[in-house]
């Protein structure tokens, strides 16, 4: 693997927005791609341990999406689903976001993706997700928390396995 | 028996079913739609998670909420560790994407 970059997220208290910041070793025509094309988001975009499904994509200007998420257990299946305010190519698109698994509608967010190019072939992503309220947004950030827990999981695996070779 | 967050986190049920209340707090009923097992099965994954302390049961009218309790969970990470790591795996993945994209490129 090439120099990693670094992920930042921030997330002021009590505000109701977040913000996401990466840069790629890559023109931002192919990190577009990467966003844009379903064969390419079924690659990366599903959480460990789920099975992603992308039910509908039409990424464009007036268009909406579905995706669903299936735990590989078959314990659920998590839907996700707004509509496309703008696909301007390759630098920016805008669309709502909103969890099927609640038992009202409404909790919609706001996202902004913004691929800015840099020097050398490289380029900035910068998303802005912008929420109903500061709980909706709270407890998104709560729900991301399989991907950290699972790491977590495969510390204390190797910590069991390194303690039972020890002993 | 062992009663503590990693107790809590250890089955991937038990999981998603704080994935959903941390996004909002639910009746037993609106959670076990979002599973394929038993409506038992679920009450005991919520009651190993209340022991645990990650749920808290609340009585509004005559329906029963489950909520999420965040405070306990920081027992096991900053509370947008999990978050980050989580965009932190996508975003590594993408950049094998990316980095596979590049080389077909280069071969045209």
């Amino acid at each position: 693997m090439l120099n990693k970059n670094a992920t930042k997220i921030t997330a002021e208290e009590g505000k109701q927005e977040f913000f996401i910041e990466r840069e790629f070793e890559a023109p931002r025509e192919l990190v577009f791609r990467a966003f844009n094309e379903p064969e390419f988001l079924l690659q990366w975009l599903g959480p460990k341990d789920m099975e992603m499904k992308i039910d509908k994509y039409d990424n464009q200007s007036g268009g909406s999406y579905r995706f669903v998420h299936s735990l590989c257990n078959g314990g659920g299946e998590f839907g996700f689903n707004g509509v496309i305010h703008e696909v301007a190519s390759p630098e920016r698109i805008i669309r709502t976001f909103e969890f099927e698994g609640l038992p009202e509608r409404g909790h919609v967010s706001l996202e902004f993706l913004t691929l800015i190019e840099l020097p050398d072939n490289r380029t900035r992503l910068h998303i802005q997700s912008v929420f109903k309220s500061v709980e909706d947004r709270d407890g998104l950030l709560q729900s991301g928390m399989e991907g950290g827990m699972n790491e977590g999981f495969r510390k204390l695996d190797e910590i069991f396995a390194n303690s039972i070779v020890n002993n | 028996m062992r009663r503590d967050v990693f107790q809590a986190i250890a089955d991937p049920t038990r999981r998603a079913i704080l994935t959903l209340i941390a996004l909002q707090a639910m009746t037993p009923n609106a959670l076990a739609e979002h599973f394929d097992t038993s409506r038992q099965a679920v009450s005991k994954h919520i009651k190993i998670l209340t022991e645990c302390q990650l749920v808290n049961q609340e009585q509004n009218g005559r329906e029963i909420y489950y909520h999420f309790n965040p405070q306990k969970m920081k027992e096991v990470a900053d509370w947008l560790a999990p978050f980050q790591k989580m965009w932190e795996e996508r975003f590594d993945r993408l950049d094998n994407i990316l980095e596979n994209l590049k080389a077909k490129e280069n071969a045209k």
